[in-house]
Formats: C-alpha cells, structure tokens, sequence
C-alpha cells in the first residue's frame, strides 16, 4: 500500500532523511518512533507530499507521489492525514469542517457530505457538539473530529502524526480508543506516537528513526522483546521510564 | 467669533451633500477595489514564482514610495488620454471621477496587500497543510481556509485604512473635482465665508472619523476577546 524506497531530503547541507525504505501492507499498523528531531514528521509528510524530497521514491497504492505528472490533490484525498495540533478549521463549525472537503473535492451533494459527517461524528462519539465551534471543543474532542474529518473522505491509507501529544494525558486515552478500533477495522495506518501502549496493543512493526535514518524496522514483538540498535535499546528505556 | 457667519450654510447643504456622496463613492470604490487587487497582490508577493512576486514587491514599494497627491495629478492627466484612445470617448467628457477612483484603488491596493500579506502570515502554516491533506487544491485552501481566517483577523486593520483613505479624498481638490471638501471649499469661496466653510467642513471630518473609528475600536474587542 505505501512503499518508501530509498527517500533522501536535505535543507541545504542538512541531511533531514537519509536513504529510507519502508513498506506498509494493507491493513498494516506501522508505528513509527524515535527521538525528536529524528525526521519522524518530514518522512510523513513526505508520504503525502507535503513535503518534497530530492531523493527516492514513494509509491502510494501504485501512484508514485514524487513524479511531477502525478496530481497530489487527488492522492491526498485519499489518505487521510491527522496532526498534532489537530488543524481543524477555527471559522466552521464542526458539521463543516467535516463536509467542506467532501463537497468541494470529492463533490458530494452538501446532504450527502453532512450525512457521512454526522454518521462518522457519531461513532468517534460526538454527535451532541455538530453545530459547535472547534474552540467549544477540549483537546481530546477536537482531535477527535479531526479523526472523522479525515475518515470522511474514505481514504485507504491513514497518517497520524503524534496524535497525542499536544493532549491532556486524561484526553489521550479517547483518542487512542478511536485509533484502536481503526486498526482492528483493518484500516491500513502509520503512526508516529511515543505511546508504546499503542503499539504494544495494534501495531505490526515498529519503526525506530534516529538523525533521518531508519536505524530500525522489526516486528513489534521483535522490537520490545530486543531491539538490536543500542540507540533504540537507550530510547525505549528512557520512554519506559516515564 | 461675533464675526462668524454661518448663514450660508444651510442653502449649500444639498451641493454639500452632493460633494459629501463624492467623497463616500469613492472611499468605497477604493476600498472594494483596493482590497480585492490588494489581496491578490499579497498572494502573488508571497508566490514562489519569483516574476510573480518581484512584480508585486515592485508595485508595492513603487506606490508607497510617491506621494499620493502625484498619484492623483498622474491619473487626471493619463486616464483621460487612455479612455480617450479606448473608447473614443470625447475629450470633453468629464473623467475626473473615475480617474481619482482609479488612482485611489491602485494606490491603496498597496497599503491594503501589507496589511493582507500580514494577516495571511498570521495563520499558522498547519492550516494550509491541513486544506491540502484533505485533497483541496492550493486555491481552494487560501479561499476556503486562509483568507477567511486572515480576514476575520485583519478586519480592524482594514477599516482603519478605509478611514484613513476617507480623509484622503479630499486630495482630489487637485482636480477641482467637487468632493466634501472640494464643494465646501467651493461655496466658502462663492460667499466669502471661506473660514466658516473649512471649520464646518473639518468638523464634519472629525465627527464621521471619530465615530467610525469608536466603533473599530469596539469591534476589535469584540474580536480579540
Ligand atoms: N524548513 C526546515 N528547514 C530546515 N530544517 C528543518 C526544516 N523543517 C524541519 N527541519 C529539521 O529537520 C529535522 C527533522 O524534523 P522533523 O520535524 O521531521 O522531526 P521529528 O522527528 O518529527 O521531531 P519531533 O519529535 O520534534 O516532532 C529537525 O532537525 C528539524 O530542525
Ligand atoms: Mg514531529
């Protein structure tokens, strides 16, 4: 489903990504971790283009996301894209914020947008805040709609970017409810989070990030039963700690 | 102030009036203008097509750079020639409105785009990755998510530029073109009443401004809060 071959970016001299290879099946949960800086965000969001690299490439279900001839707009509507500060749109309410993108990209009727809004406002457990305004919201329930905003486009693939981390730690637990159960549904995901809860629970393999390279991709068993990297052995015990 | 005279005041009031509906004709004009023109140019400044932005850095510093009031005699001696050319329109013809429309709209759309290009860069670059991780085109992320944002931030700003430009019309008093000042200007002169006129002239400036600028102040809060 995303295939990451040997993706190389710099900003300048500064090497973000360094020749990093990936793949992720459908239905896979891949949880990508690793200290800050690592390039965690920027190899995301290159999964999207969002982000440009110089080097490599990356398949998306078959459609290459570097070739120039490829229309983005049409391959990120299909991968939903959550990020830290949920980014939900301040002005709209919360039905629009949901229906917006399907009408004006997707081009459904504004019925039918509102409709798998509010379907999909419900199952993340909201439908009582529709008619409110983001800021209304606390943390957890606006990441919470940013999770069903994204899902309302149907997308095949989803990216989170550290979901979590800008949460009150007792919001965090209702968003990772909402990602769980996408997991189980066999939603295909990669995740960057620091809650090895998460992972421990849903995620097939765990990627470790260190300075833009991929030091390490195993199996999660393999992973925190030993990981082979002293740098991934350092973090793990630093994020146990905690 | 025995020596005051007011008592042509209120026969000129209709000519005053008609010069008063100059003046907001072409605060408007300038304003809607400036705004759209403006917005566009703080997009074009901000594009990372470099013929694009060098062009509106150009323009923006160029029309900042003049005094106005050159601005204005420029578009009183060009305009006409060029309508006349255009459209074949009679020399005769009286353009002195469009053009004093034309040179405010140009000239304010460069005030107008800094303080756009300012409320744009105001809202935080998640948005806009946020528009187009949803599948939305560049357009359609500045249309539906940026601008409106940026707007609603900007407003005060705006406004306050508009009040600014409505005391700047009385500029085109260069083109002896009747505005509020211009008409005031006219029938002080008419009755040898000059010093009466530009005192109830000045004072209706104020009182509009002021007020215009009360109610700003309290939109603001309003906003902020
Ligand atoms: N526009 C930019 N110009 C230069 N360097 C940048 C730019 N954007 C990011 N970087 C650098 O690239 C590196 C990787 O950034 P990235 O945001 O991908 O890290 P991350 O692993 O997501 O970190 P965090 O856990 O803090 O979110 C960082 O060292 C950052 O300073
Ligand atoms: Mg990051």
């Amino acid at each position: 489903m995303i295939s990451i071959r040997n993706v190389s970016k710099h900003y300048g001299s500064f090497q973000v990504l360094a020749d990093c290879r990936a793949e992720v099946e459908k239905g896979e949960v891949i949880v990508v971790c690793g200290p800050s800086g690592s390039g965690k965000s920027t190899l995301i969001k290159c999964v999207n283009g969002l982000e440009p690299f110089q080097d490599g490439e990356i398949v998306v279900n078959g459609i290459s996301v570097g070739d120039p001839k490829t229309d983005l707009s049409k391959l990120r509507a299909q991968v939903g894209m959550v990020f830290q500060n949920f980014e939900l749109f301040p002005h709209m309410s919360i039905t629009d914020n949901l229906a917006i993108a399907q009408i004006k990209v997707l081009g459904r009727s504004r019925e039918e947008a509102v409709g798998r809004g509010l379907k999909l406002l419900e199952r993340v457990g909201l439908s009582a805040q529709a008619e409110k305004f983001p800021g209304q919201l606390s943390g957890g329930q606006q990441q919470r709609v940013a999770i069903a905003r994204a899902l309302s486009m149907d997308p095949i693939c989803m990216l989170f970017d550290e979901p979590t981390s800008a949460l009150d730690p007792e919001m965090v637990k209702e968003v990772l409810d909402v990602m769980v159960g996408l997991a189980e549904e066999g939603m295909t995901m990669m995740v960057v989070t620091h809650e090895m809860g998460f992972a421990r629970r849903v995620a097939n393999r765990v990627i470790f990030m260190d300075q833009g390279r991929i030091v390490e991709d195993a199996a999660k068993e393999a992973f925190f039963g030993t990981p082979r990297s002293e740098r991934a052995q350092q973090f793990l015990s630093k994020i146990l700690q905690h | 102030m025995n020596d005051f005279d007011w008592s042509s005041i209120p026969g000129a009031l209709p000519f005053l009036w008609d010069g008063m509906k100059t003046t907001l004709e072409i605060t408007v004009i300038a304003v809607v203008v400036g705004i759209v023109w403006g917005t566009l140019l703080a997009i074009m400044r901000m594009s990372s097509f470099k013929p694009l932005s060098w062009f509106a850095a150009g323009y923006v510093n160029l029309f900042r750079s003049i005094p106005l009031v050159m601005v204005l005699l420029w578009f009183f001696l060009i305009v006409p020639a060029l309508l006349e050319s255009l459209f074949n329109t009679p020399r005769s013809s009286d353009t002195r409105l469009s053009s004093a429309m034309v040179a405010f709209a140009l000239f304010e759309a460069a005030y107008y785009s800094e303080i756009i290009r300012a409320g744009i860069q105001s809202v935080s670059k998640g948005q806009i990755s946020a528009a187009l991780a949803l599948g939305m085109s560049y357009a359609q992320a500045m249309r539906l998510v940026v601008l409106p944002q940026a707007f609603r931030n900007m407003v005060p700003l705006l406004l306050t530029q508009g009040i600014i430009l409505f005391q700047d019309t009385s500029l085109v008093y260069v083109s002896s073109l009747a505005d509020f000042f211009g008409a005031a200007y006219k029938v002080g002169d008419r009755d040898g009443r000059l010093v009466e006129l530009l005192l109830f002239a000045g004072a209706v400036y104020f009182a509009i401004c002021f007020s215009a600028s009360l109610l700003v102040k309290r939109f603001q809060k309003r906003v902020v809060t």
